[in-house]
């Protein structure tokens, strides 16, 4: 009793970043409730490195391969790590709540009949008990809850939680993940064009709208994306998502993704109020406007004012040149 | 084929959110309330198709107290032909929301059930999957657009850096994002049709929640920021800091 199950989210057979973050967390609610952190992954054969999570805290991981887990099958990973849950003495079980995570997380929760509190930005525990807070109408509160089911199922924002390197290590456990028939059947997978990043899970986020003028100044953000490394994405504002100037699935704000990355460039946005609710946790904020008035001013750290078609290259620029070094 | 669309009534999205005395919930005073944008484009979906196919109706379903009367009936007016009521407390236990529409999704036996890929309130994205999974029912989540086929929906979904096409049997739980179903605005007509139109109300059958709001509490405040300066000439300094103070870069 007292421990926590981390779900370590692989792709391509390797443990994603975000992963550490979850079994850091799993750790300290682990010590909280007088137990031991657990991670667990599922996946097609040819998982590597889950020793890795050992690090971040996890005294065990166990290592679920099987062809019917190659792809992300939702029912089949549901029953797979459900039978886990079941197998183990768990007081939690943590998820990231990335797409997978978003979409795994509630089939779990109603295969064990255990609630679930999603995109957590705390989770703790006294006594025995779980509490979490995570934030409601897109931010702008934040519900601190109790949960009083065990396990408690929660799924962790991406960016939040500190993947802290305690140094130590895991014992590799395999085994034969209990597989089902898939019922759903996965036809075809198309990339979209730059960036493979959901904005949701980006540590930099840049973010354009109407101030951008035209769809086709866009490269202007996207080669300041480039100029900052791997791990950004770009975000957009409801009014140019509504225009048609970009895909639903960079939209930013309640009406689309809440995000909490190390940094956040606004660009060209003036700052409705769901917009800063959606953004409002990043840690460092960025706005580019050329109205002084702009409320985006009101959260950003750091305000320039003008024409963001004649900062953005010099922005892009200096960025490169300072972290070329 | 038969479709049951699975709404909420939410604040609308411009809505600033006060927090009422008691700490645990939010002032309803002068909030203006919508159905949750996504659930829109979840009516829209299933209208079109019905449209299309000629037959088959759109049931709305919603668990909620009586002020989801006015959210039903907007939906009616949209094109719903009748809608149905669970009435009880909404809480942030979407297992508990999820168990109560099933008692009344189970005796339907509707061959596609709805949903919007979130609540714009509570966002948790979860009741929609959680219905699906105790039904027994496969779920394709975050849907942009699909097609029925004989026995079959063949869904497009939002992914990770790109879309996926996915293939479901009948009958599926489907939740829908904004894509290709953008909402119409209800007609005159249709608003006046929906005055008419059969809005069954029934007890919910909710189990207690095993989640429990203890406070809510506004997001902390930002630091005061600053405006570092006009143009591209500000933008040294603007490196600079983020490098230095934010540690940013």
């Amino acid at each position: 009793m007292g421990d926590v199950l981390a779900f370590a989210e692989q792709r391509g057979g390797e443990l994603r970043g975000v992963s550490n973050e979850i079994v850091s967390a799993a750790a300290t609610l682990a010590a909280e409730l007088g137990g031991a952190a657990h991670a667990v992954v599922l996946g097609g054969p040819g998982i590597t490195g889950a020793e890795s999570v050992g690090a971040f805290g996890a005294v065990r991981v166990l290592v679920g391969e099987h062809d019917a887990l190659d792809q992300y099958v939702p029912e089949v990973y549901a029953e797979a790590l459900a039978a886990v849950v079941r197998g183990g003495d768990y007081a939690a079980v943590l998820f990231p709540a990335t797409a997978q995570g978003k979409d795994l997380a509630p089939r779990v929760a109603a295969l064990l009949d255990v609630p679930l509190a999603c995109d957590a930005t705390q989770v703790s525990a006294a006594d025995g008990v779980v509490r979490v807070v995570r934030p409601v109408y897109a931010g702008k509160a934040f519900a601190h809850l109790r949960m009083e089911a065990s396990p408690a199922l929660v799924s962790l924002r991406p960016n939040v939680f500190l993947a802290e390197n305690v140094g130590g290590t895991a014992a590799v456990e395999s085994f034969a993940p209990e597989v089902g028939t898939p019922t759903t059947r996965i036809l075809e997978f198309k990339a979209t064009a730059g960036g493979s990043v959901d904005v949701a899970e980006a540590s930099v986020i840049v973010s354009g709208g109407r101030g951008m003028k035209d769809p086709e100044n866009w490269h202007l953000l996207e080669d300041l994306r480039d100029a900052l490394g791997s791990d950004a994405a770009l975000g957009a504002s409801r009014a140019v998502v509504d225009a048609g100037w970009r895909p639903h699935a960079e939209q930013v704000g309640q009406t689309g993704k809440t995000v909490a990355p190390k940094l956040y460039f606004a660009v060209g946005i003036s700052g409705a109020i769901q917009h800063l609710a959606g953004m409002r946790t990043a840690q460092t904020i960025v706005a580019i406007n050329k109205d002084p008035d702009a409320p985006i001013f009101t959260v950003a750290d750091f305000g320039v004012v003008g024409d963001a078609l004649e900062i953005l290259p010099r922005l892009s620029e200096e960025i490169r040149a300072v972290t070329a070094d | 084929m038969n479709i049951t669309v699975c709404l909420k009534r939410v604040p609308d999205t411009e809505t600033r959110v006060r927090i009422s005395d008691s700490g645990t919930s939010i002032d309803l005073g002068g909030v203006k309330f919508v159905l949750s944008p996504y659930d829109e484009f979840a009516l829209e979906a299933a209208l079109r198709m019905t449209e299309a196919s000629g037959e088959g109706e759109v049931v709305a379903l919603t668990f909620g107290d009586t002020t989801s009367r006015e959210t039903l009936r907007s939906a009616l007016a949209m094109g719903a032909d009748r809608a149905v009521l669970l009435n009880g407390e909404v809480t942030m236990d979407g297992l508990a929301t999820a168990r109560a529409l099933v008692s009344e999704l189970g005796e339907a036996d509707v061959p596609l059930i709805l949903f919007g890929v979130k609540a714009a309130d509570d966002d948790q994205q979860q009741v929609g999957p959680m219905v699906a999974t105790l039904m027994g029912r496969p779920c394709a989540t975050g849907v942009s657009s699909f097609e029925l086929t004989d026995g079959t929906v063949v869904c497009d979904r939002e992914v990770e850096g790109g879309t996926e096409r996915i293939e479901l049997p009948l009958p599926a739980v489907l939740t829908v994002t904004k894509g290709e179903f953008e909402p119409r605005y209800a007609s005159l007509k249709g608003i006046m049709a929906a005055k008419r139109k059969p809005l069954e109300e029934k007890e919910a059958q909710v189990s207690p929640a095993r989640i429990t709001v203890e406070k809510l509490e506004y997001p902390p405040p930002r630091a005061e920021g600053r405006i570092v300066g006009e143009g591209p000439d500000a933008v040294p300094e603007l490196v600079r800091l983020l490098r230095e103070e934010a540690n940013a870069l």
